[in-house]
């Protein structure tokens, strides 16, 4: 029995817990899933490393930078460490970010080559405005399908909506999810609160549903279409990736000293399907 | 021309080619290497098995291999190619109006041949301008906001200086204004791929038409918000089409969003050449119904008439290429060749 090597391991699944709570805001998605999560490296001091790549060297830099700094906090949070260290690799600003995230800066000073000053303030509301209409929509749709007319729906209280069990699919995921902005976004925290409400906090009558619907389902179309596209990309720019190393290596001693985790989830990763990457993390 | 199942012509302008050397000769730094590497990620992510080609011939190709790929194997009539200069990336740039033009007048009636500008340099951009439609007589322009010019990295259309540019394309009869969005970094505080200067620029200058290719992807729905308020809004179905192969429900999500927001007047074919070829995607366009409950749900439905308009008629209005005319000079050129 190899006691260090089971708690090695056990932090290591630890951080990636954690990791998974991070999501893209752009596609509300969790980085891990997304499989933007490369490596994770633990030291016996407490330090993590993370290394993370987007699907191209060009992703927005805002998000680049919200990704990395949401990774340094929730591994952060983990008793055990010392210092959580994400990297992001092939990015235009990658070194920027990399640098400004480790010395906990902004990103307007991170980035302040470009131009002084701006917080991300305002962009982090615009999508959070956005994946908070999408997990309603699909609450608005499940609940729907399941009979509730629209009466009951613009109605309906917290209490009632946590006593709705939607099975398994993706309105059950999303259960949780939506009432977490609700709370985190104090639109409704008490159980008459009701439960659904514009991001804005307005209530939505009845007469009115339909035509929010349909906003909400553009809102929902736009970010299912981004997030196809990236796992297309992210699928590719990996293809590219391992041609180029293969290139680099042929003939030399094979490039893999045995990583574990980090050969296991690439492998898992071609084509990006997020199913196969959380059963390698489980 | 396409040629549909039952026998019928339909007329293909693609909205939106280029001829580019992305080759590592013309690359200028790693930043040149990452472009034409994204673009490939595109080509090779999205496109059939059977369509894809080696890296080599992506990164450069030739005048013939472009002419044969867009009219001979494939379906169009005639295509608007595009300039983009990057400059910084590129040593020779990317494909500046020179290259495409020198391309371009090889092969007669075949395509419109549109400009590019850089309102960051002030006077010199007004003056290339003129250049432009002086040499050129262009009739379009394609602008890049996300492009690299010494410190900036990046503009908007609501600059003072794009204002300047604008007026002054209004006042030559540059009236097309294809627009790309691509990621911005400064401002920080704002949404790298906003399209909401559009919204402004489009209501400033009501006599030019904003075409904004991609469909502002990846602001899909926002660019649906400001196309259904402004009237000379355009969307370019380029990066969105090819997703018929792979994605076709997600295909039939988007262009049911557009075909009610944007409706089928407003929406361009462009085949975003090489990165695809327009073939199959006309052929599986032509072949594409809508599934029912997204017809029911938004009252829209993809019809011919609609294809046909998507795939040549709005842009023929838009750049004034009158359609019977030159279908009968694309005959007799063809026969002219034939016979020499």
């Amino acid at each position: 029995m190899n006691a260090p090597l089971l708690q090695h391991d056990l932090r290591t699944s630890e951080v990636w817990g954690r990791l998974a709570l991070v999501t893209d805001p752009e596609l509300d998605e969790s980085v891990t899933e997304l499989g933007f999560v490369e490596l994770v490296t633990v030291d016996d001091d407490g330090g993590v490393d993370i290394v993370f790549r987007l699907p191209t060297y060009w992703c927005s830099a805002n998000f680049a930078f919200l990704m990395a700094d949401d990774m340094r906090r929730a591994v952060s949070s983990l008793p055990w460490v010392r210092e959580a260290r994400p990297q992001l690799r092939d990015h235009m600003v990658a070194e920027e970010i990399n640098r400004g995230v480790s010395e906990g800066r902004s990103f307007g000073d991170a980035l302040k080559d470009f131009a002084s000053g701006g917080s991300l303030d305002e962009v982090r509301d615009k999508f959070r405005r956005k994946a908070f209409e999408r997990r309603q929509e699909t609450m608005l749709l499940a609940l729907r399908e399941a009979g509730h007319d629209d009466q009951a729906i613009c109605q309906m209280n917290l209490n009632t909506y946590d006593t709705i069990n939607f099975g398994t699919g993706e309105a059950a995921r999303q259960k949780s999810r939506y009432r977490e902005l609700l709370v985190e976004r104090r639109l409704a925290e008490l159980p008459g609160d009701q439960a659904f409400v514009t991001y804005d906090g307005r209530p939505i009558k009845r007469n009115e549903l339909a035509a929010h619907l349909r906003r909400l389902r553009g809102v929902r179309v736009n970010m299912e279409f981004n997030s196809s596209l990236c796992r297309g990309l992210l699928a590719a720019r990996y293809r590219e990736l391992e041609a180029d190393r293969a290139e680099r290596t042929a003939g030399s001693a094979p490039a893999c000293g045995g990583c574990g985790g980090g050969c296991a989830m690439r492998s898992a990763r071609l084509p990006a399907t997020g199913g196969e990457h959380s059963a390698a993390i489980a | 021309m396409f040629i549909t199942p039952t026998g019928e012509e339909v007329f293909v302008i693609d909205g939106h080619t280029h001829f580019w050397d992305g080759s590592p000769a013309n690359q200028l730094n790693v930043h040149g290497k990452q472009f034409i590497d994204c673009f490939y990620a595109y080509h090779t992510s999205l496109s059939p098995p059977d369509k894809l080609w080696p890296k080599e011939q992506f990164e450069k190709y030739s005048a013939e291999q472009m002419y044969r790929d867009l009219f001979v194997d494939g379906p169009d009539d005639m295509a608007i190619v595009q300039s983009t200069y990057l400059t910084e990336f590129y040593k020779n740039g990317f494909n500046t109006i020179d290259r495409n033009a020198e391309m371009a007048k090889r092969y007669k009636d075949r395509f419109i041949v549109n400009g590019a500008f850089d309102p960051r340099d002030g006077e010199r951009a007004l003056e290339y301008i003129h250049y432009m439609k002086e040499t050129f007589g262009i009739k379009g322009v394609k602008l890049y906001t996300a492009e690299w010019k010494g410190d900036s990295r990046g503009w908007k259309l609501t600059d003072p200086n794009a204002y300047r540019c604008f007026e002054l394309c209004d006042k030559l009869g540059i009236k097309n204004i294809h627009v790309h969005k691509g990621p911005t970094i400064i401002p920080l505080d704002k949404d790298a791929f906003d399209v909401h200067d559009v919204d402004h620029a489009a209501t400033d200058f009501q006599g030019l038409n904003f075409i904004i290719e991609h469909c502002g992807l990846p602001r899909l729905d926002d660019f649906c918000w400001i196309a259904v308020q402004e009237t000379n809004v355009y969307g370019g179905l380029a990066v969105a089409l090819p997703f018929i192969h792979g994605r076709p429900r997600y295909f039939a999500e988007v262009i049911s969003e557009l075909l009610f927001w944007v409706g089928e007047d407003k929406i361009l074919f462009g085949s975003d050449y090489a990165i695809w070829t327009p073939r199959w995607l006309v052929e599986k366009f032509w072949n594409f119904e809508l599934p029912g409950d997204l017809k029911q749900e938004h009252g829209v439905d993809l019809t011919p008439q609609a294809k046909k308009k998507i795939l040549g008629l709005n842009a023929a209005r838009l750049y004034g290429v009158d359609v019977e005319a030159q279908k009968a000079k694309l005959k007799k050129g063809l026969y002219a060749s034939a016979a020499g």
